[in-house]
């Protein structure tokens, strides 16, 4: 992973710096060419329309009965007959319900648990010239520069037990050091004049961090999360690195078997065969399982992100 | 990175802090201020004047006073201990003959640089390695531009609500699993795949792109640009935010069309950035993509798709050789660090600021 660029200052308006967004051209810019402005909304529709049309597509299949498909030959475009009935069939018991539990719960337990430990590492490191912070940062830095390599990892996870246990898909990607610094930079912008007056009315670091200053960093907290949380609802690797036990899988295995693989592990629903090929609704419901979650809450990140209020990428 | 210079001019003003204080007071050099610089200055300047403020606290005292900072930091220390560093000491395993069921790490007879002659002697390890440059290097060529090609076009829509509709639209595979967006392209490009069907009902040969070795680099960048490009937007998005307004109308005043100002402003602008990235990118040309390839290797076979991370694990986990397996990794570790010092050090000599300053 490589990250950067985190702007310290980034909760602060700064008015003047920012190009004036009230909707209308300056009076200074020249109208823009007829053929300028057709060629830009016809880049812009194909964009959109690379990332929505394959969703489209898989959506629409999903809500398929299977005459319409077997007309289309495959994957439907236009939706006829909507139906519910594949997502009936694999949330009504069986192997695609209880990946789909195992992997909410992983996230819910992992997320919060990666705040609670990057959160206050964060405020930990957020108070200048306290003590022994300087080599603890070093410590968290040297990692994002050099990793332990996967095979010692590998040797270490498995050597503690942690095999099969739901905790080897939490404890080694517990925390994210680019998510701590991004946390603790904005710690670190929350105005010092608040801080020092609940100090000086008497308020410990506990009662600083849970009352001044996570409140007032609600909106970072909240994209942490959901970054913390995507990673655990994506996870494929380390589930299929420690994960021995089918009956411990969470989504994103399923979903490889069934769509890439075409297999159907044993212990599927009843109205399927073990061994058959999951109809095509199906697969594609399953990939809506992996997605809708997603789809819908990173939406609430960008609100935060157009706020300005993180400025900031991963990439990778 | 940025977050690292912040620590670096707290640091500072701390040190200009506590010599003004020690000069003030006439106390002795090298004692430590009793105040946090997270401290007000206006605090600090008391304890100039008060001499007895300026005796710092010792050792233990620190300590007592931060205890809850470090109580707090504790959890992610341990983390860190157990799952960073500790095996990074177990990279020892690339210099043992490691042997699972001969008491492991601590009873493995050392064999020094034997697993590394195997590797450079391996004519699979040279192929792995030519694959992961040649990927990374249609990456860098055709993803790259991307981003910011995307950003000057969102950036020249005037209407807020629609370049935020947009945003949304293209930061949204960023969150999607490799496993989803690999099945998403197989539902595209694959035998089964929408194209190949549509081909086939109006009397075309199918194909089959996901299964193609000689189409596997471009693939591999097709994706990646598909659930990452748009998101790689937003660092570009924040920079030309920070141009000053008034460069643009100054341009404009000055008889510069919409051509030159985008070549004199937005361009100047977005240099340091680009050039932040790009060092980065090739700091890090020895991974890519690691889950994503994976989760294709057996499909396309691993002639074209095995890359230095699938390597070490098919390996390391499938065929158990650990050490052979870690010594390829810990030398891809060791190269890459080399790598990133080296693309730093670089841009420094170009002018640019690079991932980290020398203090």
């Amino acid at each position: 992973m490589t990250a950067t660029l985190v702007e310290p200052d980034a909760g602060r308006e700064t008015p003047l710096q920012r190009i004036d967004r009230t909707g209308k051209r300056p009076v200074w810019e020249e109208e823009p060419s007829r053929i300028g402005q057709g060629l830009k909304g016809i880049s812009l529709v194909g964009v959109c329309l690379a990332i929505v049309a394959p969703l489209w597509v898989v959506v629409v299949t999903s809500l398929s009965d299977t005459k319409t498909i077997n007309d289309a030959g495959g994957l439907v475009i236009w939706p006829k007959h909507i139906t519910f009935q594949a997502y009936t069939e694999l949330l009504s018991g069986g192997t695609v319900t209880r990946a789909t539990l195992v992997s909410i719960v992983l996230t819910l337990v992992g997320t919060v648990f990666s705040m609670i430990v990057s959160v206050l590492c964060a405020y930990g490191l957020s108070r200048p010239g306290s003590f022994g912070h300087r080599p603890v940062l070093l410590a968290l830095l040297v990692t994002m520069f050099f990793g332990a390599g996967l095979i010692p990892t590998y040797l270490l996870v498995t050597g503690i037990g942690l095999q099969d246990s739901y905790w080897s898909m939490i404890l080694p990607s517990a925390i994210n050091v680019f998510n701590i610094m991004v946390l603790r930079a904005f710690f670190m912008s929350v105005a010092p004049e608040l801080i020092d007056s609940a100090r000086i009315d008497g308020a410990g670091e506990w009662r600083i961090l849970l009352g001044i200053v996570l409140p007032l960093s609600r909106a970072v907290v909240a994209v942490i999360s959901l970054f913390y949380a995507v990673g655990y609802w994506s996870a494929w690797f380390n589930a299929t690195l420690y994960l021995q036990d089918s009956s411990k899988y969470p989504l994103q295995l399923i979903l490889r078997q069934f769509v890439l693989q075409h297999q159907l592990p044993p212990g599927m629903g009843v109205a399927m065969g073990t061994g058959q090929v999951p109809s095509l609704a199906v697969q594609m419901a399953v990939m809506m399982l992996a997605l809708i979650p997603v789809a819908v809450l990173s939406p609430f990140v960008q609100r935060h992100f157009q706020k300005g209020m993180l400025i900031g990428a991963i990439k990778g | 990175m940025k977050a690292g210079a912040t620590t670096a001019r707290d640091e500072d003003a701390g040190a200009g802090a506590t010599a003004a204080a020690t000069a003030a007071a006439g106390a002795p050099a090298g004692r430590r201020l009793s105040l946090r610089p997270g401290d007000r200055p206006r605090k600090r300047a008391a304890a100039a004047v008060r001499p007895e403020l300026a005796g710092g606290p010792t050792r233990w005292q620190r300590i007592r006073r931060d205890r809850t900072l470090l109580l707090m930091v504790l959890p992610a220390m341990a983390l860190l201990l157990l799952f960073n560093y500790i095996p990074l000491l177990g990279n020892v395993v690339a210099f043992q003959d490691y042997d699972v069921y001969g008491g492991g790490m601590l009873h493995s007879q050392f064999v020094g640089f034997a697993n590394f002659q195997r590797i450079f002697e391996d004519y699979r390890f040279w192929q792995v390695l030519l694959n992961t440059l040649s990927i990374t290097f249609t990456q860098l060529i055709l993803f790259f531009p991307i981003p910011i090609l995307l950003a000057l076009l969102l950036n020249s829509v005037i209407s807020d609500r629609l370049r935020g509709f947009i945003q949304g639209v293209l930061y949204l595979p960023h969150f999607f699993s490799w496993v989803l967006v690999i099945t998403v392209f197989q539902q595209m490009f694959g035998g089964a795949g929408l194209i190949a069907q549509t081909l086939r009902q109006h009397g075309y040969n199918g194909f089959d792109l996901m299964t193609n070795p000689s189409v596997f680099k471009f693939l591999v960048t097709a994706q990646s640009v598909w659930k990452d490009a748009g998101w790689g937007v937003i660092v570009f998005l924040a920079a030309l935010s920070a141009v000053n307004g008034e460069l643009y109308e100054a341009a404009a005043v000055d008889g510069a069309n919409r051509w030159r100002r985008m070549w004199h402003v937005t361009l100047p602008a977005l240099r340091p950035v680009i050039a932040l990235l790009l060092v980065l990118r090739v700091g890090d040309s020895l991974t890519v993509g690691f889950e994503q390839i994976l989760l294709q290797r057996d499909a396309v076979g691993p002639g074209a798709s095995e890359i230095l991370d699938t390597y070490v694990w098919y390996v390391g986990i499938r065929t158990g050789d650990y050490s052979y397996a870690a010594a390829a990794g810990l030398f891809k570790g060791v190269l890459s660090l080399l790598l990133v010092l080296l693309a730093n050090k670089v841009a420094h000599m170009l002018g640019e600021q690079g991932v980290y300053s020398k203090k």
